[in-house]
């Protein structure tokens, strides 16, 4: 169970809404897949006729499931793309790359009851949250708040589930958040997952009615991504200059253009990759450099850390 | 590959573990140069690296047999040495699988692993053949095994075995089959935090070594596991050098002589890997240990100079915290002969393919 990047055969794809597109994702092999815990996210290889895209969405097949991998993308009309390539390009037999499963929306072990409120789509990472739950036994609630003419699409993931309510916004069926956060027993558990601004409005709520702040869970969309803004690097000692685009490291750039540079754990905590930076300002993302090393602004580790804008130049 | 285990040694008693000259060669040296250096040392755990050891995740030796016996030893006077807390069942499960189908896919002759389907509720059949072993049950169903899973398959594998928690932005030790530890225990650590389990080691935490590690493994990637050497020194081969039995082996380090430091001194090399867990996001911590004498080291030229010079450098507080006090001098003092002072190369390469006879 050791790889980085996998190759993913669509096998089904069908509109279950105007707007939400759902895809099943074999291995083009027709090996098995890595399993996957609840909550956890596949990060697609979108390759555009212009661009790349690298988008990150939660993985709603049943946990440990090794034959498919199952999403649901919402095309949103203001993306930077991958979406709308999902709904317009992806056809069943195209071959995708992706990376192996991540996780940073894993249920707590340790909760006595899990309480989930999920806006729109959102509700993806709590699909396998509930397929876990029921090989547990964890006491759970899910409530769903979405358009009410979207109130039926999720139905073939929650048939036979109990313990979810769905609530749109008409009186007598809208979602009273503070009344459902007063009525949880200590030991409870909150996530959310929807848009940013229901997000907020539940975190708000949760503190208000002294929620600890351990206690509460969000999932922000597209908080997996790494990468950022493309940027260009001026190799001192090398002589040349590299762009490193939006989906790459600045490490990566520079391997790819055939500059060793020593590296290690590659994620900004072992300190090898650790490089003087001669002239520009850095995005320090790692968790190596001290605050007074970041305030001088001498140093960088490429694995992770970007520019803050314009170029850098590095003695490498 | 064939394995020629060495089931009738002991690593107790009589102490009558020994290292064929194979497996001197493959010793996971881990000072790659002259002077001691503390530092987070975290790569990929690839299958490569200057020792055997690396070439699969989970690696079987010629001591497997004897080690899984010594094991079950220490379980039977003390089964507190295997404490799972409740919520960690499903990383129980994620464990047994990650390590049947490691061992089934890179030990075919030794292991066997049969599955009629993937997900939980499946019946799976696993073939031990070195410890004659064939089960049957379900995956998913700790009833139809004979124990639970986690400590189910931790008794079938050298080493020791932690399963840590991820919540809060921290990790907490909440599962552990521990009996071939460096004198820590797992009865005081379960439950603990990362920072709560590391408060005696003396001098990381003012470099904030142990901020960055406990960041770094929070982003541990499914897939991706990586691996540190750390170690210390044991006097006789023993596994079980925990605080339980302290009054059978702590005694022994007094009688370390400059003459016999040789034999009795062993280098104690801990493998240690960190993997995802995929069902449970959990992260399970193996810790693999092997055990070498100064003089099955001191047959490797190279190994027996450098690790009289590291020792030679060690700051005084971690001698203490290693708990090489008492025999040290003795240590050094026998190493002292096989070392000429002549330029070593860096790594931690053997740099030789065959040994001198003993």
């Amino acid at each position: 169970m050791i790889g980085e990047t996998l190759r993913l055969k669509v096998a089904a794809a069908c509109a279950i809404s105007p707007s939400l597109r759902h895809l099943r994702l074999v291995a083009a092999d027709g090996g098995k897949l890595p399993p996957a815990a609840a909550g956890a996210h596949l990060q697609l290889v979108l390759k555009g006729a212009t661009r790349t895209h690298r988008n990150a969405y939660s993985l709603i097949s049943r946990p440990g499931a090794r034959d498919a991998y199952e999403i649901i993308v919402r095309r949103v009309p203001a993306s930077r793309g991958g979406s709308a390539f999902i709904h317009e390009q992806i056809k069943v037999g195209d071959v995708l790359e992706a990376g192996w499963p991540g996780n940073l929306f894993a249920p707590v072990r340790t909760a006595r009851r899990h309480l989930m409120i999920a806006g729109g789509i959102g509700i993806t990472p709590f699909l396998s949250y509930l397929a876990d739950f029921a090989f547990g036994g964890a006491d759970y609630a899910l409530h769903l708040c979405c358009r009410e003419d979207e109130q039926h699409v999720f139905d073939p993931w929650l048939a036979g589930k109990s313990g979810v309510s769905v609530h749109w916004d008409t009186d007598g069926r809208r979602l009273d958040i503070p009344a459902l956060l007063a009525a949880q027993p200590v030991g409870t558990h909150l996530y959310v997952c929807g848009p940013a601004a229901m997000n907020d409005e539940v975190l708000e709520l949760a503190a208000a009615a002294g929620w600890p702040a351990s206690h509460v869970h969000c999932e922000h969309f597209g908080s997996a991504l790494s990468g950022g803004e493309a940027f260009h690097a001026f190799l001192a000692k090398s002589g040349v200059e590299v762009s490193v685009g939006e989906d790459e490291s600045l490490l990566e750039a520079i391997e790819r253009i055939g500059v060793k540079a020593p590296c290690l754990c590659r994620g900004g905590a072992c300190g090898v990759c650790v490089t003087p930076l001669l002239e520009g300002e850095a995005e320090h993302r790692d968790h190596y450099l001290s605050a007074a090393e970041r305030e001088a602004g001498r140093l960088i580790l490429p694995c992770v850390s970007r520019a803050r804008s314009g170029r850098l130049v590095l003695d490498l | 590959m064939s394995i020629a285990f060495k089931p009738e040694e002991t690593f107790r008693g009589d102490y009558s573990y020994r290292n064929s000259d194979a497996a001197v060669l493959r010793f996971p040296f881990p000072f790659p140069e002259d002077r001691y250096m503390y530092s987070v040392n975290i790569e990929p755990h690839v299958r490569s690296g200057p020792s055997d050891v690396f070439l699969r995740p989970f690696d079987v030796d010629e001591h497997y047999i004897a080690e899984c016996r010594d094991k079950a030893i220490t379980l039977e006077r003390d089964p507190g040495r295997c404490q799972v807390l409740p919520h960690m069942m499903m990383a129980q499960w994620d464990t047994l699988e990650l390590l049947m189908e490691s061992l089934s896919a890179d030990y075919p002759e030794q292991f066997s692993l049969i599955k009629e389907g993937d997900d939980f509720g499946s019946r799976w059949t696993w073939i031990n053949r070195p410890l004659g072993i064939e089960q049957s049950f379900i995956f998913g169903n700790a009833e139809t095994l004979p124990c639970e899973p986690f400590e189910y398959i931790t008794r079938q594998a050298q080493g020791d075995f932690a399963i840590c928690d991820q919540r809060d932005d921290n990790l907490y030790m909440d599962a552990g089959m521990v009996t071939s530890q460096a004198d820590w225990s797992l009865e005081f650590d379960v439950g603990m935090s990362f920072m709560e389990w590391h408060g005696p080691v003396p001098l990381a935490h003012q470099s904030g070594v142990f901020e960055r590690a406990l960041k770094y493994l929070l982003m541990l990637r499914l897939g991706q596991p990586v691996r540190r050497l750390n170690w210390t020194m044991s006097i006789n081969p023993r596994l079980d050098t925990s605080p339980e039995s302290y009054p059978e082996w702590g005694p022994d380090r007094a009688s370390v002589t400059p003459d016999n430091a040789g034999q009795k001194v062993h280098l104690r090399v801990e493998l240690q890997t960190l993997w995802r867990l995929p069902r449970s996001n959990a992260i399970l911590f193996p810790i693999r240990c092997y055990l070498a004498s100064l003089e099955d080291l001191a047959r490797v030229p190279k190994w027996g100079a450098r690790l009289h010079r590291v020792l030679s450098s060690l700051p005084p507080q971690l001698v203490e915290y290693k708990g090489l006090t008492r025999y040290l001098p003795a240590a050094l003092e026998w190493l002292a002969q096989h070392d000429d002072g002549r330029e070593l190369p860096v790594g931690t390469e053997a740099g030789i393919t065959t040994l001198s006879p003993r």
